[in-house]
């Protein structure tokens, strides 16, 4: 089946079977892999793109449900000012180790940051709860969190 | 084992025309230079554009190979990071092997160690090739020239260094290259010295194996048995026929499972749910985890089969039985999976002239090299390994058996072979897929005087082999005793008087394999935990406690060094009211670590770690801040397994499926962690498993001023509440 797929600012036609993940429909068709496959089962967050400017699982939202929607993964979120200042600062703080979780927490911390452009750090761990990070470079995201918040402050 | 390699024999040179120059070592470690890529397999080639590329022998899993490997390189020749760039080494056992196993690959924490002073004489071999080139170009002598950020200077004359490498191509490589000396250093032990790969894993472009779509390739995901051991005999796939990109399903011929192939990954993963397959049980598991516990407790109430350190039990059980006062106490560890964020996965394809080429995160390429060589009956170089980014592995990606590689060669040999096949593990494959931490129990009794020093510390041990059986036995055993069973215990730098350590293997109960820190994941927290108890029972500090068994060697005094300086650092003794600390120290990978953990709540109401405070000495710190990462990196790997992670089996079916009941530490778990770094000259040690042994004990040591002696893990299946 056809799907018209609004992302990163150009539509997309892809052929895929409904009850897709959207997650496979951009790995696999689109080939935009910086969007990674963590669980299938939206516990660890390395799959999260933006639906309209806000975070969501991919490999938990079916393509069926997002025709009418602004989809943005990582591979863009640099045209994003805070998302340019979150990249920013996770290479001023070295945040990465094995990185394969990083996109997912950028594109997350990247909807902390719209909702509440100063967070404490106490808000930063709430938020990014769900974003798992198995080398637990947690310590440089919050740090790359809060960087990011001054960044953008300046 | 050494950890500085000899330099042996005398170099030979090659001479050829083109304008590249490429330094390197041949099969018996003396260095060479060539000037084609064909004559050499290099650690470092410089192209006659002056671009040079470090080959690195180590795969990157995130503990910063891609940038240590490049740093020790750019040190020598003379150039900044920005100057230099980095592809991983081809799979040659020869050329590329670890020196610490004598075979390629990483692990044990040894990629810094063992490639410290080999890429640093390659750099410094293509720098004085480069320097003498220059020196015959401009009639000076080469003791004048040094080579500056990529510029030959010196006598008056300066030109990059791309200029001499067609001539210096055409010298023979020094046979001993003046290493430049650590006064001269300005990137090694330089905290300001960035990732290489930052940038690309912070805007999705970074290619990990999982990222990699060749062209027509099939996606084969593999239907497994719940029961581990049960065997494949035949499958039903009629309702995988209605997924739309199901291409077909095959028994794989070791009956391990069946391999299901998709056009896509979806495709794939939704056919396997539809293909049922008829198991042969016969031989499967049928144990459950309390069973394997049951055997592990039983082993720790008999006489242990091997007297490890072959002391006088008897004498020093009777002595510790006469003592003032007896701290003892049982332990248990259960198995644990790995879980690296990237789940397993590889590809395999047949090139045009019938070679087979393996894509993959590649932490071992001799172990799957080999046995793909054995599958496809190639000669070893007609099989070729290119190693891509990994997404972790913490030990899991280097199994004896290339068990996923193999997986994926099975898949793909029972094909035409006309289609690339791209294995592909899910979350639940790993969690539920073996090769786990395997469970281990101790038994300590410590034997205090009047004094409230130590008279005797017996120590049994039981658990399941990692190495028993494997390639690594006879590296790993050594008379019967298989060394990541115990290390840890009594090869301690504590100089603890009578002590007994006692191991007993137990049967196999799953496939197991080294987590990181192999055996120190359990053998820290019963030492370091031991301490404390003994500590408190002798009415002693355990900071004070532990320095009184920490002299009269080197070895004791670098681990009192972090002990006293963790403790320093975290204000030990002054924690602010409503906290609590622990403390914990341990060697391990010929590194010392100490750690802080401080702590609020206790065990019934719910416990917050608020802040961790470490101490490293790790020798050169040849990255610091990759050095305080990892250790960050090892204490949340260690804190989150023992809060809350086990893997259990009823009726040999494996209980997990994925993170939901496999908890991954979360970012709100550990409040801070601060680490400080012991200034060194010594040889670099192992750095990215040395930070985890600690953090466990240093933790249930936190607890236990606060509240409760936490004996078994994971902690919150055994009392202790996290808020």
């Amino acid at each position: 089946m056809s799907f018209n797929l609004n992302l990163n600012g150009k539509t997309h036609e892809v052929d895929a079977e409904p009850g897709t993940p959207l997650l496979w429909v951009i790995r696999d068709e689109l080939k935009l892999t910086g969007t990674k496959f963590g669980c299938g089962v939206a516990s660890c967050g390395a799959c999260t793109v933006h639906l309209d400017g806000a975070p969501v699982r991919s490999c938990q939202t079916y393509i069926d449900d997002v025709e009418d929607a602004e989809i943005t993964t990582i591979e863009a979120i640099e045209e994003d000012k805070v998302g340019a200042a979150l990249q920013q600062a996770w290479v001023e703080l070295d945040v990465v180790q094995c990185g394969y979780c990083q996109s997912g927490q950028i594109m997350s911390a990247v909807g902390l940051l719209k909702e509440n452009p100063k967070p404490t750090a106490q808000e930063v761990d709430d938020y990014m709860w769900g974003n798992a990070c198995r080398c637990a470079t947690y310590q440089r995201i919050r740090a790359g969190v809060l960087r990011a918040a001054e960044i953008l402050e300046a | 084992m050494t950890l500085t390699p000899s330099r042996r024999g005398f170099l030979k040179g090659a001479a050829a025309t083109v304008a590249a120059l490429y330094v390197g070592a041949r099969p018996d470690g003396a260095l060479a230079s060539a000037s084609s890529e064909a004559a050499l397999n290099p650690f470092v080639k410089i192209d006659a554009g002056g671009n040079v590329t470090a080959i690195v022998k180590h795969f990157e899993k995130g503990q910063g190979t891609a940038t240590g490997l490049p740093t020790l390189i750019a040190e020598e020749i003379g150039l900044r990071m920005d100057q230099i760039t980095y592809d991983f080494a081809p799979s040659n056992n020869e050329l590329y092997k670890n020196l610490l196993f004598g075979m390629q690959g990483t692990g044990g924490s040894t990629a810094m160690p063992n490639s410290f002073m080999q890429y640093r004489q390659a750099g410094a071999a293509a720098r004085e090739m480069l320097i003498q080139a220059a020196a015959n170009t401009w009639g000076v002598d080469a003791s004048e020239l040094d080579i500056v950020e990529g510029v030959v200077t010196g006598a008056g004359q300066s030109a990059p260094l791309g200029d001499f490498v067609a001539a210096a191509a055409q010298l023979e490589a020094p046979a001993e290259p003046r290493l430049r000396d650590p006064s001269e250093w300005k990137l090694i032990g330089n905290p300001g010295v960035k990732r290489t790969d930052s940038a690309i894993k912070g805007n999705g472009k970074a290619l990990y194996a999982m990222d990699l779509h060749l062209e027509n390739h099939m996606v084969a995901v593999i239907a497994r048995p719940d029961q581990v051991g049960a065997l494949a005999q035949s499958f039903d796939d009629s309702a995988a026929k209605d997924v739309k990109g199901y291409i077909m399903s095959a028994v794989l011929p070791n009956q391990a499972g069946v391999a299901v192939y998709g056009e896509n990954t979806w495709a794939a993963i939704q056919a396997r749910e539809a293909v049922t397959v008829e198991w042969d049980t016969s031989a499967a598991e049928t144990r459950s985890s309390d069973d394997i516990k049951a055997e592990i407790m039983n082993a720790l109430d008999a006489e242990p089969t091997y007297n490890v350190a072959q002391t006088d039990h008897a004498e020093i059980s009777a002595t510790i039985d006469g003592a003032a006062r007896v701290v003892e106490n049982t332990f248990y560890f259960p198995l644990l999976a790995h879980a690296p964020m990237e789940p397993l996965n590889c590809t395999i394809e047949q090139t045009a002239e019938g070679d087979i080429v393996l894509h993959d995160g590649c932490q071992f390429p001799a172990g799957p090299h080999m046995a793909m060589a054995e599958i496809f009956q190639l000669p070893m170089e007609k099989v070729h390994i290119k190693t891509m980014l990994a997404g972790g592995s913490f030990g899991r990606r280097a199994t004896p058996t290339a068990d996923y590689q193999v997986e994926a060669s099975l898949a793909f040999v029972v094909t035409d072979r006309s289609r690339p096949v791209k294995l592909v593990w899910t979350r639940e494959d790993d969690i539920r897929g073996g090769y786990y931490r395997p469970a281990f129990g101790h038994r300590v009794r410590v034997g205090l005087n009047d004094a409230g020093e130590i008279v005797g510390w017996e120590h049994r041990i039981a658990g399941q082999s990692i190495m028993k059986g494997t390639a690594f036995e006879s590296f790993a055993v050594h008379d019967g005793v298989d060394h990541s069973s115990i290390e840890g215990t009594v090869d301690t730098p504590y100089q603890i008087p009578n002590g007994f350590f006692g191991l007993t293997d137990t049967p196999k109960a799953t496939s197991t394999l080294w987590w990181r820190s192999v055996g120190h994941t359990h053998t820290a927290y019963v030492m370091e935990v031991m301490m404390d108890a003994a500590a408190k029972a002798a009415g002693r500090d355990p900071v004070e406690f532990r320095l009184s068994y920490l002299t009269g060697s080197p070895d004791a005094e670098r681990k009192a060094g972090v002990l006293k300086l963790a403790a320093e650092k975290a204000g030990w003794g002054r924690a602010p009211a409503g906290r609590s600390q622990g403390i914990a120290v341990h060697k391990s990978f010929g590194s010392y670590v100490a750690e802080v953990v401080e702590v609020s709540g206790t065990a019934e109401e719910g416990v917050k770690i608020e802040k961790i405070t470490a101490a490293v000495d790790c020798g050169i710190a040849v990255n610091p801040d990759i050095v305080t990462a990892q250790i960050e990196g090892g204490i949340g790997y260690g804190i989150g397994a023992a809060m809350r992670d086990e893997v259990t089996l009823t009726d040999g079916v494996v209980d997990q499926y994925n993170f939901p009941d496999y908890e991954p530490l979360r970012i709100g778990d550990i409040g801070a962690i601060e680490v400080h770094i012991v200034a060194s000259q010594e040889a670099p040690t192992g750095i990215g498993e040395p930070g985890t042994p600690p953090a466990a004990p240093a933790l249930a040591n936190a607890i236990a001023n606060a509240s409760t002696l936490v004996t078994a893990l994971p902690m919150i299946s055994n009392g202790v509440e996290f808020a």
